[in-house]
């Protein structure tokens, strides 16, 4: 006979409900991919990236191996939730299956098994393993679970505890969602230890003494309060699986699916795709990049961090100003327990709110620049500097360099200002107008001291030779002996330029660099934690005033050990720090150059 | 008619009061840094298209200032939104959203 009870509706509608939403969804995404993006995923499949990627599944979304590295309370609150309810569920499935009186075994018959079944002594199974192994584990992982939710609780009020300063604000849905959530395991608790308590066995350490106490409250009147809250039980974990899609809690689903797309090697496009619909699903609005973005922290910007502008982009509620203004720094996605590439979705939707301008750059004089095997590009910010032209002329005179400066008379721009504007056609066409001018030189070395445009050469241009920014070059120079250097001793502060530092993942030639002429102290946040200058021509629609909060900021931080000089390798971030700085800003070329003893003398 | 080798010159007078301000309006509201500039040139001097082209962006203040919106929407499409102009600005003008912010508004207009 199929045990059944009134009460299991709620829960098996929800359940049934959720599922056609994850299948309908999957299968809208994944057969929404475009035929490329199609053959990689059924290629993957049967490939060694598919356990590749069951293992990160398990590993991040149960486990969640990333929230741990980045504060162990806030890592073990979620493992429990995740890992504790994945496991409740397996194990519950095998003991209802032990247990059962049937072959029959509907889904929610694990979960409200106790109520179905009290005496749990089946002779040949308690014979032969330990007895009590189910009632104990299954109290245990509700323990488990319930540790993590009184966290949870905490976490509310007590946030730093968990790394946080600031958290997500939440909508109607993930309220509902929540409480239900919050109220699912304790209900089962009581549930059970009523239940168990009323009939005097079936439960284990935890739910059966509780019971027993509980019956000695309440008496006979503990039957109904169990049945009561199996009602309950049911209908939370009902309404929680409905408002489960329209909440932040549809990443559960859909980082899984997320997973399997980075695996397989589908990547964003410029435009929404399949992929960027997955990852704005996958947001989990954990909030961890609030605290990171320096719009928020330093200029009071509180309605555009990632995980706003992914909501407003999923409930198609964003507008042209919110896209526009933030910096595209990368601190959000470098601290993005998910992974979303919350950058490329920003571009993607600045796209749509670009305009139908249609740039013409019919003008770009047909150059033909002499060939040279080693070619220097300065950038549009280097002109803007000639601190940092006349020491990179000077340590290439020294060196005896022989190199061709493409740009003297001008440059045409890399291309990034326009793809930050979301204009991808547009930048492609500069973008092309450059490429052909440097193909031209067929140089073997390309220097810049932009390290924007250095990051467009490398991600964009597809260069058949060596690009490298010149701390790199000149770190070369010095190692091969073609420099000699003086050391001094001065206190330098070293900010890494987003484009360089997180964009290029160049940070140690900088630093060795500067080591060399100078004593480095340490700064708060270096590497990919630096902060962005404030500058960034990724940011449009802020007031200035705003702008230079956000340069204050990160000047303080730099300052905070006293240094006698502020370096960066980034001309923007140079003028971006030297209007508001009390100490000298130096490039480090500008830091490079005057260490060169008994230098040439250069005739105008 | 008879090919006398000159013309009459379209009227190229404009009246302020009955000029098309949309554009103007639309920038006051989403970029009003543009209501500060003194028009000192300092953009169209350091400007990187304007190192190849006549590009000139404080022509595109005038240009929108007078209404002139079939100018304007030829004049923007040459800047490459490099941003120096925006650097050297002496009035914080930020001129790389109002180029966007142009194009948006005419955009618009339809």
């Amino acid at each position: 006979m199929i045990s059944f009870n009134l009460f299991v509706l709620p829960f098996s509608l929800g359940l049934i409900y959720l599922l056609y939403m994850i299948a309908r969804w999957w299968y809208k995404w994944i057969s929404a991919l475009n035929p490329n993006d199609k053959t990689r995923f059924r290629n993957g499949l049967f490939s060694p990236r598919f356990f590749s990627a069951v293992k990160e599944v398990f590993l991040e979304s149960l486990i969640h191996r990333k929230m741990f590295k980045r504060n162990a309370l806030m890592g073990y609150m979620h493992m429990s939730f995740a890992l504790g309810w994945f496991l409740l569920i397996i194990l519950g499935n095998i003991e209802s299956r032990i247990y059962s009186t049937t072959h029959i075994n509907p889904p929610y018959y694990p979960i409200f098994l106790k109520f179905f079944i009290h005496d749990k002594t089946v002779l040949w199974f308690e014979i032969y393993t330990v007895p009590g192994f189910f009632r104990f584990i299954m109290d245990l992982l509700l323990l488990f679970i319930l540790s993590g939710l009184a966290l949870a609780i905490v976490k509310r009020s007590k946030s730093r505890w968990f790394g946080m300063t600031r958290t997500t604000h939440y909508q109607l849905t993930d309220k509902v969602a929540l409480t239900c959530l919050w109220l699912i395991f304790p209900v089962r608790l009581f549930a059970e230890s009523f239940t168990d308590g009323y009939y005097g066995g079936g439960g284990g350490f935890v739910t059966q003494h509780l019971g027993n106490l509980l019956v000695l409250i309440f008496q006979e009147a503990s039957q109904h309060i169990a049945y009561m809250l199996w009602w309950t039980y049911s209908l939370v974990l009902g309404i929680f699986f409905v408002t489960l899609p329209f909440s932040r809690y549809w990443h559960i689903p859909t980082e899984i699916l997320l997973i399997f797309f980075r695996h397989f090697g589908i990547k964003p496009q410029a435009g929404h795709s399949s992929f960027s619909d997955v990852e704005i699903g996958a947001c989990s609005r954990c909030g961890v990049c609030i605290d990171v973005c320096q719009l928020g922290v330093a200029a009071h910007v509180h309605d555009i961090q990632a995980v706003y502008f992914i909501r407003s982009v999923r409930d198609e509620q964003v507008n042209r100003d919110i896209t526009l203004r933030c910096l595209v720094c990368g601190r959000c996605q470098q601290s993005c327990p998910v992974g979303i590439q919350t950058d490329s979705l920003r571009l993607i939707e600045r796209n749509i709110f670009s305009g139908s301008l249609q740039s013409d750059f019919g003008y770009l004089p047909p150059k033909t620049p002499r060939q040279a095997s080693i070619v220097y590009f300065a950038g549009c910010m280097t002109h803007l500097t000639p601190g940092i032209l006349r020491a990179i002329k000077g340590i290439f005179l020294q060196a005896g360099v022989n190199y061709l400066f493409l740009d003297e008379q001008g440059s045409v721009c890399c291309g990034r200002p326009m793809l930050l504007s979301g204009k991808h056609d547009q930048a492609m066409k500069l973008m092309e107008a450059n490429r052909q001018l440097i193909l031209a030189t067929q140089a073997e070395t390309l220097v810049t001291s932009c390290p924007i445009c250095y990051r467009m050469f490398i991600e964009m241009y597809d260069l058949p030779m060596q690009v490298v920014h010149h701390s790199q070059y000149i770190l070369e120079l010095i190692k091969t002996g073609k420099i000699p250097l003086q050391t001094h001793y001065k206190k330098v502060a070293y900010h890494d330029p987003c484009d360089l530092g997180r964009g290029s993942h160049v940070y140690h030639a900088p630093r060795e660099l500067l080591a060399k002429v100078s004593d480095l102290v340490h700064v708060k946040n270096e590497y990919e934690d630096a902060l962005c200058c404030g500058g960034s021509l990724g940011l449009y629609t802020l007031n200035p005033k705003k702008r230079n909060m956000v340069t204050k900021n990160a000047l303080d931080i730099l300052m905070a050990n006293q240094p006698e000089i502020i370096a960066t390798a980034c001309p923007l971030c140079k003028k971006t720090f030297a209007k508001l700085s009390d100490v000298e800003v130096l490039d480090i070329a500008e830091m490079v150059y005057p260490a060169i003893p008994d230098k040439t003398q250069v005739t105008a | 008619m008879k090919d006398f080798g000159y013309s009459i010159r379209k009227d190229r007078q404009i009246d302020y009061d009955k000029n098309d301000k949309r554009v103007l309006h639309y920038l006051e509201k989403h970029e009003p840094s543009i209501l500060t500039c003194i028009a000192c040139g300092s953009c169209t001097a350091t400007c990187s298209a304007g190192n190849f082209s006549d590009f000139n962006i404080r022509l595109v203040q005038t240009l929108f200032r007078r209404g002139e919106t079939e100018p304007l929407k030829l004049e923007i499409r040459k800047c490459m939104l490099c941003g120096k102009c925006q650097l050297v600005c002496p009035r914080g003008v930020n001129m790389r959203n109002m180029i966007l912010a142009i194009q948006t508004a005419i955009d618009k207009l339809k």
